[in-house]
C-alpha cells in the first residue's frame, strides 16, 4: 500500500532592529518587537490558523486516518505562546487526536549542527522538551532547520536516540534512485532516512495556482489519482513544504484548504494511506544506504548550505557566532542564553546572500551584515564581560568546576559541622549525668 | 555612421566628469567599425589622443573671412589643421560673424574652462558650430551637455540631419533646485528641438521628463561605463596603523560634503585608528574646515587640497573607503573608479551610479547614521571589506563603454530611420 506522508513547516525569525554601531555596550536589545508580531499575527491567521482547522477538519473527516507531521522551531513555539496562545491549543488539540506528530526541530532554527554539536543537541532537546511540556507528546524523528543532513550530523543524531531523519531527496545523492522509498543513513545504518519528494513537493508549493503548470487546476482527486499512479513497489510519497505554502505562498482564494480538505477522501478511495514520518520509519524497511558527505539543505538549486555560507560576509558572521559556543554554555544568565538561540537563526544568514536575500527588509546583503553584526558585537562584548578571552576555555572550565565544586564543599563541610554540633549537644548531657552519677 | 559630436572637456586636460564620460563613451563607440566621430572641443591642448577620432578645436576654426595666404596659413595652423582645410572651412562662413571679437586668421579664442562670460563662450561656439555645420558631412548630431546644446540645435537647423542631445547633468543637480533661468532656458530649449534625449541615468531622465516636460518616449537611459585600467596591479594599498575614509571631489554643495563631515563624527565618537580625508577644493571649503573644527575632529580630518590624474588613483587605491554624499548625482563615475582600484564605496541613493551597482554600500545623502555605520562596518568587519573590495571590482570591470556605445548606437539608428 501506498502512502503520503505530510508534514508542515513552522518558522519565523525574531525581526532584528536597525541597529547602529554606536548603540554597541549601550543597548542590549535588539528585537523589533513590533514587526515580529505584526509578522507572526498575520502568519497565524492567514496561514498557520486554517491550515491547522483545515488538518482537524481532515482527522475528523476521515476517522482518524489522516495522518501528518508538524515541525515547529522552539522560536515560533514561544512567539505563538507570546502573541497568539489560541494558537497553542489549537496545536494541542491536534496533538490530542494522536495523528499529528510533532518532530524535533532545532530550538532556534539554526545551523548549529554543522557548527557546534553540543549546541545543536542542546537546542534538540529544548525543542523535545518544549513540545513535551506544551504539547504532550514526543517524537524520534528529526527534521533539522532547511532539513539539514550529512553523515557526520547522521552520526551525532543516532547518539541522541533518534530512529529517523528527515531530509532533501537531492539529485546528487538519489541520482537514478527514487526519493519514494526508505533509507538508511551509511554513517548510521540504524538510522532511517526520509527523503523529500522534491516534485512533488515543489508542485504544491509553487504551482498549485500556475495557469502554465501541466497539471493546472489540479484537485484532490487528481492529485490522489496522479500518486496512485506510481510504480507499485514505492512505499511512500514525502511531500514536506512550509505551512505558509497554505494561506500565504498559495492564498485562500486559490482553494489550496479546500483542495487540502479533500484530499484524505480522494486518496483513501485510491488505496493510499497517510502516515507520520516515525510510522514510516517504523514501518518500512530501509531499501538501501544514502551517502551524503557533505551537508545537504532543500534550499537552492544546489541543495546544499552554500545559501546561508556561501560567501565571505555569511561565512565570517558564522565564525564570529560559533567562536563563543562553549563560552556562552557555560554563561548563566537567562536573557544572553536567550539572545544566544535566537541570533543563531538561518534567516539571518540567508539575508546576508548576495543573489537570493529570502524575505527580509534589508536592501542589501551588506545592509543585513551591517545590522547582523553591530547585534553580535554587542553580543560578544556581553559574553566577553562575563568571561574574559583573557582566559582559556579548559582554565575557565576548570575555575568554574572549582567554583561549583568550593560550594559543595563548603556545604559538605558545614553540614559536617552541623552534625559533629548536633553529636556534641546530645553528648554533652550524657556526660554531665554520667559526672553526676560519678558523683 | 558618420557623427558629429560637440562637447566642452576632453582628456587629458579635464575638469569634471564630462570630459571623462565623453572620452570614455567615443572610444567605446569607435571599437563599431563604421563609425566615424568627429568631435568639437573649444580649446584642445594638442596632447589629446585623436587615434580612434578626429578632435576639432573650435578655436581653430574660421568664422570670420580673413585673406591669408598659404605660406602663412601653414605656419599659423602648424599642427592644428592643414591648409586646404582651413580653406575649406573659411569657405563655408556664410553668414557675418564680424561682431565678434576675432584674430588674424577670422578664429576666436575660448577658454576652454567654465570662465564668467561662459555665455558668450557658448555664443561663440554656436558660430563655430554653423561653420562646421556648412562644412562637414555627418548624419547626426550629438551634443554633450548644455553648454553645446545651442550649438548642436544651430546645426541641425543649417543642415537638416538629426540631432540628439547627451544630458550628463541638469541644472537642478547643481542646485539643489535652484535653477538659474538662464541655464534652464538654454537647456529646456535643447531638449525641446532634440530628436532624442539621452540620459546617463534613470533618476536624470526622471528630472529630464518632469522638470523639463519631454515626453517620456523621446527620453532613454545610457548608463555611464568606466575604461578599465591599463595595469590595475600598479596601484597598490600601503599597509598603514589607520584606515582611510576618502572623500573626493568639487567641495560643493551638490556633493554633500557636510554629511560626511557629520558622519564622520558619528564615527570618531566611538571608534579610533580611522582618518578622514577630503580631497578636492571648491565654494564650500573653508566652511567643511570650520564644521569640522566645531566638531573637534580636527585631528583625525585631512583637507589635502585637488588632486588630479594619477595621484587620484593612488589615493583612492590607498583608501579603505570611499564615499561619495552628493545630494544629486546625475551619475558619478568616481565610485566605479574607485572600485577599480578595489577601494569599498559608499554612495547616496541620490546618485545615478547607484542604479547599476550592487556591490556598494547605498545610502540616502542625508541618512548621516547609516553612512556612519557603513563606514565602520568596512573598517571593522574584514569580511566587509574583503566582499565590497573583491565582488565590487569584478562587477566594476564588467561594466564597458563598448556597450554603452552600442546603447548610443541603437538610438542613433532609430532617430535616423525615424527621420
Amino acid at each position: 500500500m501506498k502512502n503520503i506522508c505530510f508534514c508542515f513547516q513552522m518558522h519565523a525569525p525574531y525581526s532584528l532592529k536597525r541597529y547602529r554601531f554606536f548603540e554597541i555596550g549601550q543597548d542590549h536589545y535588539y528585537y523589533d518587537d513590533m514587526q515580529t508580531e505584526d509578522h507572526v499575527t498575520s502568519l497565524i491567521n492567514t496561514s498557520y490558523m486554517p491550515l491547522c482547522k483545515t488538518i482537524a477538519e481532515m482527522i475528523r473527516l476521515s476517522k482518524g486516518r489522516f495522518h501528518c507531521a508538524l515541525s515547529i522551531s522552539g522560536t515560533m513555539l514561544e512567539m505563538f505562546e507570546q502573541y497568539d496562545p489560541e494558537m497553542i491549543d489549537m496545536l494541542k488539540e491536534l496533538a490530542d487526536t494522536g495523528c499529528v506528530e510533532f518532530v524535533v526541530t532545532p530550538y532556534s532554527y539554526s545551523l548549529a549542527s554543522v557548527y557546534s554539536e553540543t549546541e545543536a543537541a542542546e537546542q534538540l532537546q529544548a525543542q523535545q522538551a518544549q513540545v513535551k511540556q506544551l504539547l504532550g507528546v514526543e517524537s524520534t524523528t528529526a527534521c533539522l532547520s532547511e532539513l539539514l543532513y550529512s553523515d557526520e550530523i547522521a552520526i551525532q543524531l543516532h547518539k541522541m536516540g533518534f530512529k529517523a531523519v528527515m531530509t532533501e531527496g537531492a539529485k546528487h545523492i538519489l541520482s537514478w534512485k527514487s526519493p519514494n522509498y526508505v533509507y538508511s543513513s551509511s554513517a548510521a545504518p540504524k538510522l532511517k532516512v526520509l527523503l523529500r519528494n522534491t516534485n512533488l513537493s515543489d508542485e504544491l508549493a509553487f504551482h498549485f495556482s500556475d495557469p502554465t503548470w501541466h497539471n493546472y487546476p489540479m484537485d484532490g482527486e487528481q492529485y490522489a489519482i496522479s500518486l496512485a499512479g506510481l510504480p507499485e513497489e514505492e512505499q511512500v510519497a514525502n511531500i514536506w513544504v512550509g505551512a505558509e505554502t497554505f494561506g500565504l505562498r498559495q492564498a485562500a482564494v486559490t482553494g489550496i484548504f479546500e483542495f487540502l480538505k479533500a484530499l484524505p477522501y480522494f486518496a483513501l478511495e485510491q488505496g493510499i494511506g497517510f502516515m507520520t514520518p516515525s510510522e514510516v520509519a517504523k514501518k518500512c524497511a530501509a531499501n538501501d544506504a544514502v551517502v551524503v558527505p557533505y551537508p545537504l539543505t532543500w534550499a537552492g538549486e544546489a541543495k546544499d548550505l552554500s545559501t546561508y555560507n556561501g560567501n565571505d560576509l555569511q561565512q565570517e558572521a558564522l565564525q564570529k557566532l560559533y567562536a563563543v559556543a562553549e563560552r556562552v554554555h557555560l554563561c548563566k544568565d537567562k536573557q544572553l542564553k536567550h539572545d544566544w538561540l535566537i541570533l543563531q537563526d538561518v534567516n539571518y544568514l540567508h539575508y546576508m546572500n548576495h543573489i537570493d536575500q529570502g524575505a527580509t527588509q534589508f536592501e542589501s546583503a551588506y545592509d543585513a551584515f551591517i545590522n547582523y553584526m553591530n547585534i553580535l558585537s554587542d553580543f560578544l562584548q556581553r559574553v566577553e564581560e562575563q568571561y574574559p578571552t583573557t582566559i582559556e576555555n579548559e582554565e575557565l572550565n576548570e575555575l568554574l568546576k572549582t567554583i561549583q565544586n568550593q560550594e559543595k564543599e563548603i556545604e559538605r563541610l558545614e553540614k559536617q559541622l552541623k552534625d559533629a554540633k548536633k553529636e556534641a549537644k546530645k553528648d554533652t548531657p550524657k556526660k554531665t549525668c554520667a559526672k553526676k552519677a560519678a558523683k | 555612421m558618420k557623427a558629429l559630436m560637440f562637447g566642452w572637456e576632453f582628456p587629458p586636460h579635464i575638469l569634471g566628469g564630462l570630459g571623462t564620460a565623453s572620452y570614455g563613451l567615443t572610444r567605446g563607440m569607435a571599437q563599431q567599425e563604421d563609425m566615424e566621430i568627429t568631435f568639437v572641443i573649444p580649446k584642445p591642448w594638442g596632447d589629446e589622443d585623436q587615434s580612434f577620432l578626429k578632435i576639432i578645436g573650435a578655436n581653430s576654426v574660421p568664422i570670420v573671412w580673413k585673406d591669408n595666404d598659404y605660406d602663412y596659413v601653414r605656419h599659423r595652423m602648424e599642427g592644428k589643421m592643414s591648409p586646404e582645410e582651413y580653406y575649406h572651412l573659411r569657405n563655408n562662413i556664410h553668414y557675418d560673424y564680424s561682431r565678434i571679437g576675432t584674430d588674424d586668421m577670422g578664429c576666436v579664442g575660448f577658454s576652454g574652462r567654465y570662465p564668467d562670460n561662459l555665455l558668450e563662450e557658448i555664443g561663440n561656439y554656436e558660430a563655430v558650430a554653423s561653420v562646421l555645420a556648412h562644412a562637414l558631412d555627418f548624419d547626426i548630431i550629438h551634443s554633450h551637455d548644455w553648454l553645446t546644446y545651442p550649438s548642436g540645435v544651430f546645426a541641425k537647423q543649417i543642415s537638416g540631419k538629426p540631432l540628439v542631445i547627451h544630458v550628463h547633468a541638469t541644472d537642478f543637480d547643481r542646485s539643489r533646485g535652484n535653477v538659474n533661468p538662464t541655464v534652464y532656458a538654454i537647456e529646456k530649449r535643447g531638449m525641446d528641438e532634440a530628436d532624442h534625449i539621452m540620459c546617463v541615468s534613470e533618476l536624470t531622465r526622471r528630472t529630464v521628463i518632469e522638470k523639463y516636460g519631454q515626453p517620456p518616449h523621446k527620453v532613454s537611459t545610457v548608463h555611464n561605463a568606466v575604461e578599465p585600467l591599463a595595469n590595475p596591479e600598479e596601484f597598490v594599498k600601503h599597509e598603514r596603523k589607520d584606515k582611510l575614509v576618502t572623500f573626493l571631489g568639487r567641495i560643493t554643495m551638490q556633493k554633500g560634503p557636510e554629511y560626511f563631515v557629520e558622519a564622520a563624527a558619528r564615527v570618531l565618537a566611538k571608534t579610533d585608528g580611522v582618518r578622514f580625508v577630503m580631497a578636492g577644493s571648491g565654494d564650500m571649503m573653508n566652511k567643511m574646515i570650520d564644521l569640522v573644527a566645531q566638531r573637534g575632529i580636527a585631528d583625525k580630518f585631512h583637507f589635502p587640497g585637488f588632486m588630479r590624474g594619477r595621484q587620484v588613483q593612488e589615493v583612492l587605491a590607498d583608501s579603505d573607503v570611499y564615499i561619495m554624499p552628493s545630494v544629486s548625482e546625475p551619475f558619478g563615475i568616481s565610485p566605479l573608479e574607485a572600485m577599480q582600484v578595489g577601494c569599498p564605496s559608499i554612495i547616496s541613493h541620490q546618485s545615478g551610479c547607484a542604479e547599476i551597482l550592487s556591490h556598494a554600500i547605498k545610502t540616502d545623502y542625508w541618512d548621516i547614521d547609516a553612512m556612519a555605520d557603513a563606514i565602520y562596518a568596512i573598517v571593522k568587519y574584514p569580511a566587509m571589506y574583503k566582499s565590497l573590495r573583491e565582488l565590487g571590482r569584478n562587477e566594476v570591470n564588467n561594466i564597458k563603454w563598448y556597450d554603452a556605445g552600442l546603447k548610443v548606437r541603437r538610438i542613433y539608428d532609430l532617430v535616423i530611420n525615424g527621420y
